[in-house]
């Protein structure tokens, strides 16, 4: 057992699985010698080497696409989109060839591979670097889409998205990075698709992703001291979605809040309050609730952003409201 | 590549203004090429299958028989029909949405070609691809993609992983001029000269991007070969209507790729006979410039080359006639599939067969 950080977790999750696997590669700008722009990927270069640690140009359709070419023909490769407001100049081979080569040739073709990126705000990058992109991602068939909140989970879901057949996008969030946590020893593989219980709570059921879950864990500690018991669960993967231990959640505390990190509309608990709706309507004892950043582009401004992105406050105050 | 890297482009013109491009004469040079007597009559019998798929593709177009657009390649049938001879079986081939003859070339057998044009569940994919996406792994043809450019990017990490692999394999890219106008092309061949990736790019210029002359769009005379010493690589510039002359590129090509010295380009100059897709009758394209390209057609000059070199006609009628009966054959078999059942809908999402995304 040892106090990990969410920076080093990315590495030691990959290491895991290219010592394991000699198949596994890792490529992206400046992950190798530099061991990535935020660090996460330190220390790759040195154990694997320049063959399967491979700095790339400034071409995230070539990255991408090679990745996929990679894959199709035997290996795992793990792709670098460092930012991940970079994928809407990759999307095409996100969207419309990794993600539907497998239907399209009806089995034929898979895809084995991760695209890891830096998600998310709150680090003061303005409106370009600074997006949460989830969503996107959750609306395209083929593809699966994680996104850890802690250390220890970003090592075992990294090593189940590496072993993982499909393919899968991989979001760390950059306001996570300096996070810490005790994580056992030795080799760590989770399963795509469980959601995890944070908190137990009989009042309401607080869903959240990736920075949002801790805030959503001191809201619920907030809440407790005025007498609403919050459940918290923590949903690391929107594809999969674990709608089972959401749905058992809700039937129990017949409220459901979402806390999202994307904008509005169509934020992915859209999806998650309209499968409720139509699945546990009859145990809702009151609207379902949306906290999201608001449909607006990301401000630059400590002031702005802290006020676009859900914050505890505004998470304790809209559950004080809507249960009161 | 010196040997092959002569300009075989028309009469010079100033971009934005040639509204007519004439073929050059065909090089009767390449009678002698050192070509064997059975890799010629296999180049004869591939350009052949091209053209009658192609054809009885249009035809059963016009019998209403085939959904959906699709673009045919006839006219274009050398530069398939070359790299299907010079590839290995094991070599990897990624084409474009033209791809029906980059498919058959491979050795795809005709039947599940057309099944897949007629929506049949005996198609290659299983009716879930069409006409634009024709894949079959086990021949090596690793896809037919419609985005254009993200197939050079993903050739590029084939080659890559052959490379890593050290099998030997190259990995072939093919696709028209007007993929040379976006970045994805530029990334990709950029991308396998820094890694010195045993990758080939194989521009197909029929001189159109969809309905515009590339020369409209493009500043350069040629739009992949004159791209090539930006990223340092070697390019090849080739009567794209001759079987030979893109047959002896492709192994100069190949074998620098399988060497591990890295990609390079070969631009075929050719001519659709018929508009981009079924939809466009091509008539952006001058009579006197149709004339001229329907006179330089592949095939009738490549049977007459045979015949110089001492084939009979009644062999090459053969070979016309066995293509012949083998499309026939094809399509009958075809015709009588099955559709699809409602269940395919909701297979092969996934690895594990299925479509679930929620439990």
């Amino acid at each position: 057992m040892a106090q990990l950080t969410y920076r080093a977790a990315v590495a030691r999750g990959i290491a895991q699985e290219m010592r394991r696997d000699s198949s596994v590669l890792f490529l992206g700008e400046d992950v190798a010698g530099a061991g990535g722009v935020f660090k996460t990927t330190a220390g790759l270069l040195e154990e694997f080497g320049p063959v399967r640690v491979v700095d790339t140009p400034i071409s995230e359709q070539a990255i991408l696409g090679a990745a996929m070419g990679a894959a199709m023909t035997g290996m795992r490769p793990i792709a670098e989109i460092m930012f991940s407001d970079f994928f809407a100049v990759c999307w095409d081979m996100v969207v419309n060839e990794i993600a539907k080569a497998r239907y399209m040739t009806d089995g034929q073709v898979a895809c084995p591979l991760v695209i890891r990126s830096g998600n998310g705000g709150s680090v003061r990058f303005g409106a370009q670097h600074s997006q949460s992109v989830e969503n996107w991602a959750m609306a395209v068939p083929g593809i699966k889409v994680v996104a850890p909140a802690y250390p220890r989970d970003v090592v075992g879901l990294m090593a189940a998205a590496i072993r993982d057949p499909d393919p899968v996008l991989f979001f760390e969030h950059k306001g996570l990075l300096a996070s810490k946590q005790d994580v056992e020893d030795g080799e760590l593989v989770d399963e795509l698709g469980k959601a995890r219980t944070l908190r137990q709570g009989t009042d309401c059921t607080i869903v959240a992703l990736a920075l949002m879950v801790p805030r959503a864990l001191e809201a619920a500690e907030v809440l407790a001291t005025e007498g609403i018991d919050c459940a918290v669960l923590d949903l690391r993967s929107l594809v999969p979605l674990d709608t089972t231990t959401i749905l058992d959640s809700v039937a129990s505390t017949s409220r459901l809040f979402t806390v999202e990190e994307n904008p509005q509309a169509c934020g992915w608990g859209a999806e998650v309050a309209s499968i409720a709706a139509n699945e546990v309507f009859w145990d809702l004892d009151g609207p379902i609730v949306r906290i999201t950043t608001p449909h607006i582009p990301l401000p630059a401004s400590d002031i702005l952003e802290d006020l676009a992105i859900p914050s505890v406050t505004r998470i304790v105050e809209t559950i004080r409201t809507a249960m009161g | 590549m010196t040997h092959i890297a002569k300009s075989t482009s028309p009469r010079q013109v100033e971009y934005g203004q040639h509204d007519v491009i004439f073929p050059e004469a065909f090089d009767h040079g390449f009678d002698h090429a050192e070509i064997s007597i059975s890799t010629r009559l296999d180049l004869y019998r591939k350009q052949q299958e091209i053209r009658q798929l192609e054809k009885r593709l249009y035809d059963l177009f016009l019998q209403n028989l085939i959904n959906g657009t699709s673009h045919l390649a006839i006219g274009m049938e050398a530069a398939g029909a070359a790299f299907g001879v010079a590839l290995n079986d094991d070599d990897y081939s990624f084409a474009t949405y033209r791809g029906h003859g980059h498919t058959i070339a491979r050795g795809v057998p005709p039947e599940p070609i057309i099944a897949e044009m007629l929506g049949r569940s005996t198609g290659l994919l299983g009716g879930k691809g069409g006409s634009m996406h024709l894949t079959s792994v086990e021949h090596g043809m690793m896809g037919s993609y419609a985005i254009i450019g993200a197939h050079l990017c993903i050739a590029n990490g084939a080659a890559w992983s052959a490379k890593l692999r050290n099998s030997g394999q190259v990995a072939v890219a093919f696709f028209g001029d007007g993929t040379t106008n976006i970045g994805a092309f530029h990334e990709a061949v950029n991308f396998a000269a820094v890694y010195d990736l045993p990758t080939v790019f194989v521009c197909e210029n029929n001189l159109y991007m969809e309905y515009t002359s590339i020369g409209q769009v493009t500043p350069v005379t040629n739009p992949a070969a004159d791209r090539a010493p930006a990223y340092g690589i070697p390019a090849a510039l080739v009567d794209g209507n001759d079987a030979d002359a893109v047959y002896l590129a492709a192994q100069e090509a190949i074998a620098r790729a399988r060497a591990g010295d890295g990609p390079s380009i070969i631009e075929t100059k050719t001519y659709r006979h018929g508009g981009h897709s079924r939809a466009d009758p091509g008539t952006y394209r001058s009579q006197e410039e149709l004339d001229a390209w329907m006179a330089h057609d592949p095939i009738p000059m490549y049977h007459q080359r045979l015949l110089r070199i001492g084939v009979s006609e009644r062999e090459l009628t053969e070979i016309e006639m066995s293509v012949a009966a083998a499309i026939d054959v094809a399509t009958e078999a075809a015709k009588a599939a099955p559709s699809p059942s409602p269940e395919a809908l909701w297979t092969n999402v996934w690895a594990d067969g299925g479509w679930q995304w929620r439990n």
